[in-house]
């Protein structure tokens, strides 16, 4: 399989602050990636830069110029208010080589297309602000679909959804990558999505571990990754992660506070 | 008849409601922009920042229009940048940017000692004593404000949008921000002798506000504004003729009436909505 994009000794930073340090790694056709990290991990920063929108301060991304990339953000990033339909926002996508305002009649038939493709064939009139979560989502990805992309960039796409829509979400994500579309998504849920991707990325600035959920779903990746520890068990073959929050008495066992201590326990 | 048509007898007045129309049209389609950025507050700092700008030039013996311009675009491009880090915002970046160049202006006039450019017209503009070169200089930028909006639509409702996505998509968000400064700066520029600082910040809000009431497609919000601000442009200063009141502000009270008939017919028609609707609308 040929590489879409991939990452060589890649570091990118934000200010002084590096966001992402020698990462290395290789998004090929066929993918279904997860990256889990914790929040600040850079995974948003990751989809960016394989997206081509944050420049490497050191190290290389190199792209297949013929494949074109959908990036999906999260839906809070957007005034869901602002004045555009269902239609209108995916066609927005739709900017190369047509200098005039109004969408051609081509435009519109694959907008609808898609929409019909996502089961929302109904709601390209209605104002985006009228759609649930779900569908929010959904619009975003009919945005980036219109591209014809080869490779799918996501970041959280179930994140603030309820279960229902999430597994809806993950069914169509499913079916776009049986399509042929290569998909790398961002995650905080590591027993309700991650542990059922066929490849995991961990991240933490830099890549703790790559592989598939059974082998890097472990205490020790874990604790690397996300700086504490957490307790994994095997459950029908698949990794489940067990995070045990301490007791308020056994809290104050492990560390007592000291008269006239006012800090947090180390 | 005669009655009606009477103040077009005077060259002053068609001057003046030509210009005033223009200006309306003009804030009305570049307001969109301007407060789906949420950034209504710009019309206003920048007025203020181009007043550091009309007194260096006057202090260095250039065009007014020329040092007001290129100080307005450089406080523009700095408020458009800076608001990009979301920590910070636009409403700060704005407050930040200007007030500095509004005190910038007054440490030149505390050091040059005079500065006689008429602050009253700064503030409040003075419609009925345009000339036909003003008329034909804001004629050339509502053009040039048009022709950009009809051939960057694509971008530049893109980038308002989703800024993130659109930089991803290809569309040069940099670029667009660019160019939204510059037609903002000349706006200002060129409707300051028109309509005076103050009003001017209330024809960028006003318009695309009520366009927003009444619509949820933005190519009608557009429409809309921009038919509101050239409508408030003709009507203010022709009511105003015959009320023998300012000029620019019968144009603001104008847009402001308008407003509350929008909004008085989008809250009927939210009580006629479906329930479903008022719900996915509430969130």
């Amino acid at each position: 399989m040929s590489d879409l994009v991939r990452f060589e000794k890649v570091t990118c930073r934000y200010g002084r602050e590096p966001v992402l340090v020698n990462v290395d790694l290789s998004l090929a056709e066929g993918d279904f990636v997860g990256v889990v990290g914790p929040s600040g991990s850079g995974k948003t920063t990751l989809l960016r830069a394989a997206a081509g929108a944050v420049r490497p301060i050191a190290g290389r991304i190199l792209r297949d110029p013929k494949a074109a990339v959908g990036y999906v953000p999260q839906v809070e990033t957007v005034n869901w208010y602002f004045p555009v339909t269902v239609r209108e926002a995916v066609l927005m996508s739709r900017i190369d080589g047509r200098v005039v305002p109004w969408a051609s009649g081509q435009d519109v038939r694959d907008a609808d297309e898609v929409l019909d493709r996502l089961g929302m064939s109904d709601l390209g009139s209605r104002h985006i602000r009228e759609l649930s979560g779900g569908q929010q989502q959904r619009v975003f990805i009919a945005r980036a679909m219109l591209r014809r992309p080869r490779l799918l960039l996501m970041d959280e796409p179930t994140s603030g959804v309820d279960v229902r829509t999430r597994h809806d979400v993950m069914h169509l994500i499913h079916e776009l990558h049986h399509e042929g579309i290569a998909i790398v998504l961002t995650t905080h849920d590591l027993n309700g999505i991650a542990a059922h991707l066929p490849k995991l990325v961990c991240l933490n600035r830099e890549v703790i571990a790559t592989g598939r959920p059974q082998d890097v779903i472990t205490p020790d990746v874990l604790e690397r990754t996300y700086g504490a520890p957490l307790e994994v068990l095997q459950h029908g073959g698949m990794p489940v992660v067990v995070e045990r929050y301490p007791e308020p008495e056994e809290e104050r066992k492990v560390v007592p506070l000291r008269e006239g201590h006012h800090g947090h326990p180390a | 008849m005669d009655t009606l048509l009477e103040p077009f007898g005077y060259a002053f007045f068609r001057n003046a409601i030509a210009v005033a129309t223009l200006a309306g049209a003009l804030c009305g389609l570049i307001g969109v922009y301007v407060v789906l950025r949420g950034m209504s507050y710009i019309g206003h700092g920048l007025s203020h920042a181009i007043f550091g700008g009309a007194v260096a030039s006057y202090a260095l013996g250039v065009s007014f229009y020329l040092g007001a311009g290129m100080w307005g675009l450089v406080s523009a491009v700095l408020i458009l940048l800076i608001a990009r880090r979301r920590s910070i915002g636009a409403d700060a970046a704005i407050g930040v940017i200007t007030s500095a160049s509004f005190a910038i202006g007054a440490v030149i006039i505390s050091v040059i000692g005079s500065f006689t450019r008429n602050f009253e017209a700064a503030l409040f503009g003075n419609v009925l004593g345009v000339g036909t070169g003003d008329v034909l200089v804001v004629g050339a930028v509502t053009l040039a404000a048009g022709a950009t909006v009809f051939l960057r639509y694509r971008q530049l409702l893109f980038t308002t949008f989703d800024p993130e996505v659109a930089d991803v998509s290809g569309v040069s968000t940099a670029r667009m921000d660019i160019t939204l400064a510059l037609l903002l700066t000349a706006l200002i520029t060129v409707c300051m002798s028109v309509l005076g600082v103050t009003l001017i910040a209330a024809m960028l809000v006003i318009p695309p506000v009520i366009g927003r009431l009444l619509t949820d497609s933005f190519h009608k919000m557009l429409w809309i504004s921009v038919a509101v601000g050239t409508f408030c442009g003709f009507v203010g200063v022709y009511v105003s003729y015959y009320l023998n009141w300012a000029s620019g502000p019968a144009v603001v009270l104008t847009a402001a009436v308008l407003f509350v008939i929008a909004y008085a017919v989008s809250s009927v028609r939210r009580r006629s909505l479906p329930e479903a609707a008022l719900d996915a609308h509430v969130g």
